[in-house]
């Protein structure tokens, strides 16, 4: 059956092909759909979930592998970083049932904090990666990282990254996935319970099974060479394949060798697509590491060759790669034209900036404002966090002062108040980002005396990445109604003593909950409750009395509203845009913005 | 055949729905498809672009800069800032509406596309579209995206059938506003004809 699907629906629906009986992750752009792919497509028999991070996601899918079940866990790079503790470990223990772990890394950086390479995870871990450079791929190569894990009885990577995960293609399923065997956990401590005795056994038996796994590399069906041209070849892996061979179209002739499998490093493979060159050229994105592997091999085989890419500064560290950053590339090294003609825009006029804002009508603004009016004149800082919220940073509103990593915001927000006397410390944080990681951070905070004002925006969904269920919602993947999971019974379980609960878009009462908090000591939560405006229809539509209004244009200087514009010279409402929040009628110093009138 | 179409505009005009129906209509016809879309943080009113790349040929996900048959942008602003992916004797389809960022209201420096399509008249072949005006019969913008396919269809650029087209918009929209939306193509593909484009 002949499917048009994106990069991660064909590593769902290949994962679905391979048997998998259990696939967990936590969302994260640009890996969010491979779930959401699952869920879609007939899955029987197979466990689906969204853990409440990528650690609990990765040991839920290591005790199904420990059962015999072919498990896969989904998450974006920096999830990798919360699920590296159970990683590091199942490295040494190993697996029964395949276990693939999909980390999709994100060069640019798109929509992800850092710039950090899932390869050098599995040479940490010492555990293979596959490297897809196509959705078509991506559906081939999940297929045989699970065959690759069952063989060596190890978990694998498997890292593509946004460009893959989000391109679409056309791939050829079966018409309906059958769920592979498990034959059920047995007991033994020797190969279970992980001790520094075992680790010691299992580590040098890694090593070895690595060597191993590199001689099987050397001949695996996407470690490939194309062209016969010598004396100059190109390395490329992942994406930037594609883009080199896009350059490279009508060039016939240049010697292209993929590397799909970085580590264990495919070194055999690699000596014999070198012979007869002099000069490489390694185009990859994130670190230089298939780089790094050409200069260890050259060394350890003393091969008289150059090897330029990233160290040597013919490719940027830094950014995706693409078809022009690498047809510039390519034409320096080879000493060809690979550009086509392009309309020149330098004399351009000045085009407008569109950085990302929170939508018209989104709850988060009305929380922001609160606590920015409660809070006027006073020395305070508000630590944000990761989601939708962290455009509470832009203008206008400029509410956010720190971002670093999931759950960070709560626990900033006591540092600063265990080292900055008469601050005020906030911490913003979403109901997903409560659940994965801030739960942990508000009994510390309990627990070591700290004085911070906790500020749960609740929108009641997992709105960044594509609004997602969440223990607070009620929904599960599998399709059922749960209990939800309550944010006031956590907060009062772990011995938080002052817990408000406000709807944000009444304005008036927002502020009051602030003040009162503001005004005592210790821990004390507020939960702005309401829903994301892209999962609930819109109430109405405000509109602008032009009798009354004075132009003064404080709706659009406080609040910044993208459903606030000037047409004309005048401020007006864009019919569109607008939900009916009301926040911007709660602004107006004149009462000039209302309902619209029918 | 080998085409590559762009689409581009702000989050939220409905680009991804024209490239998920130019790319079933391609597939129908025999040819195989890859396409690309912004996804995530910059769909919160950022610039989006879709691409949409027919034929064996294509490799690299996204359409290489020089190498677009046709630009269908929902923004003239857009149109601009996505123009070097058109190949020489290219085709834009434009709409001369702006949406104006939150950073424009804040400064008001007066953006209102007019230079924007002052100056793609110098670079490539256009077919303006007026969307405000376009959708005044529909009531709403909603079936702009459509609109844009209707003239896309209609210039004869796309190298797809209109009925292979419709077809497609037949499987995607919602059967409660099939009827407008045959409709809003159906007036795209008159804008087209009344455009009498002289493109390659």
């Amino acid at each position: 059956m002949k499917q048009y699907v994106m990069g991660n629906g064909a590593i769902a629906l290949g994962a679905l092909s391979a048997g998998v009986r259990l696939v967990a992750g936590y969302p994260g752009t640009p890996s969010s759909e491979i779930i959401e792919t699952v869920s879609k497509y007939p899955h029987e028999g197979v466990h689906l979930e969204w853990s409440v991070n990528e650690k609990a996601a990765l040991e839920v899918a290591v005790a199904a592998a420990y059962s015999g079940a072919r498990a896969m866990v989904t998450m974006k790079q920096m999830g990798l970083n919360v699920a590296s503790d159970p990683l590091m470990s199942v490295a040494y223990i190993g697996v029964r049932g395949g276990l693939v772990i999909v980390s999709a890394d994100d060069p640019g950086p798109i929509s992800s904090q850092t710039e950090q390479d899932t390869r050098r995870y599995a040479d940490f871990c010492r555990i293979p990666v596959f490297d897809p450079a196509s959705p078509e791929e991506a559906y081939q190569m999940i297929q045989d990282a699970f065959e690759y894990s069952e063989k060596y009885s190890t978990p694998v990577l498997f890292r593509p990254t946004t460009r893959v995960c989000h391109a679409y293609a056309a791939i050829e399923t079966p018409e309906s996935f059958t769920p592979g065997t498990c034959e059920g956990f047995e007991r033994d401590t020797g190969r279970w319970v992980i001790f520094p005795r075992l680790s010691f056994m299992n580590h040098g038996k890694i090593e070895k099974r690595n060597v191993e796994i590199g001689k099987n590399f050397s001949s695996y069906r996407f470690n490939t060479v194309e062209g016969t041209g010598s004396g100059k070849a190109v390395v490329a892996s992942g994406v930037s394949y594609n883009y080199v061979r896009e350059c490279l179209k009508g060039q016939a002739g240049v010697r292209l060798i993929r590397v799909a499998t970085a580590f264990p490093f495919p070194e055999d493979f690699m000596l014999k697509a070198l012979e007869g060159v002099q000069e490489v050229l390694c185009v990859e994105e994130l670190s230089p590491y298939i780089e790094e592997q050409i200069l260890k091999t050259a060394g350890k085989h003393h091969l008289d060759i150059k090897v330029s890419g990233k160290l040597d500064g013919s490719v940027p560290h830094n950014g995706e790669n693409g078809v022009e950053l690498c047809s510039g590339i390519l034409d320096k090294f080879l000493g060809i034209r690979t550009a086509l003609a392009q309309t020149d825009i330098s004399d351009a006029p000045a085009l407008p900036v569109r950085p990302p804002v929170l939508c018209a009508g989104c709850p988060h603004r009305a929380s922001f404002y609160a606590v920015k009016q409660a809070m006027k004149g006073q020395k305070a800082v508000f630590c944000g966090d990761i989601g939708c919220y962290t455009l509470g940073n832009a203008m206008p509103l400029d509410m956010v002062d720190t971002c670093l990593c999931m759950g960070a915001g709560i626990t900033m927000a006591q540092g600063f108040s265990h080292t900055n006397d008469g601050l005020a410390c906030f911490a913003f944080v979403g109901d997903s980002t409560f659940f994965a990681s801030g739960v942990t951070g508000v009994i510390n905070a309990v627990y070591n005396e700290a004085d911070i004002i906790l500020c749960v925006l609740d929108n009641s969904t997992t709105a960044m990445t594509g609004h997602q269920p969440h223990p607070g919602t009620g929904r599960n993947m599998m399709g059922n109604f749960v209990d939800k999971v309550s944010i006031e019974k956590v907060l009062e379980g772990v011995g938080v003593k002052k817990i408000l609960t406000v709807d944000p878009l009444k304005l008036d009462e927002a502020v009051a909950a602030v003040k009162e908090c503001a005004a005592e000591k210790g821990v004390r939560a507020i939960v702005f409750r309401s829903p994301c405006v892209a999962i609930t229809k819109p109430s109405a539509k405000c509109a602008v009395d032009p009798a009354k209004c004075v132009n003064c244009k404080k709706c659009i200087r406080e609040i910044g509203c993208p459903a606030l514009i000037i047409a004309d010279g005048r401020v007006t409402i864009d019919r569109n845009l607008c939900t009916g929040c009301g926040l911007c009628s709660c602004v107006c110093p004149v009462q000039a913005i209302g309902g619209e009138a029918k | 055949m080998n085409k590559d179409i762009l689409i581009c505009g702000v989050g939220g005009q409905g680009t991804v729905l024209a490239s998920r129906i130019i790319a079933a209509a391609a597939m129908e016809e025999g040819s195989p498809v890859h396409s690309a879309e912004t996804i995530g943080m910059a769909q919160r009113g950022g610039s989006v672009t879709s691409h949409v790349r027919v034929g064996g040929e294509a490799y690299s996900p996204m359409i290489p800069f020089g190498a677009a048959d046709m630009i269908l942008a929902f923004e003239p602003g857009e149109a601009v800032r996505n123009l070097r992916y058109l190949r020489q004797g290219g085709v834009a389809v434009v709409n001369t509406a702006v949406t104006k960022p939150v950073t424009e209201s804040l400064k008001d420096t007066g953006y209102d596309g007019r230079e924007m399509t002052e100056y793609l008249k110098g670079k490539c072949a256009c077919i303006f579209v007026n969307a405000e005006e376009v959708c005044r019969p529909f009531g709403s913008t909603k079936f702009f995206n459509i609109i844009m396919l209707g003239v896309a269809a209609g210039s004869g650029c796309l190298g797809l059938s209109k009925e292979t087209l419709l077809k497609q918009i037949e499987q995607y929209v919602p059967a409660k506003f099939l009827d407008a939306n045959i409709r809003a193509f159906s007036a795209g593909i008159e804008i087209a004809a009344q455009a009498n484009l002289k493109g390659e």
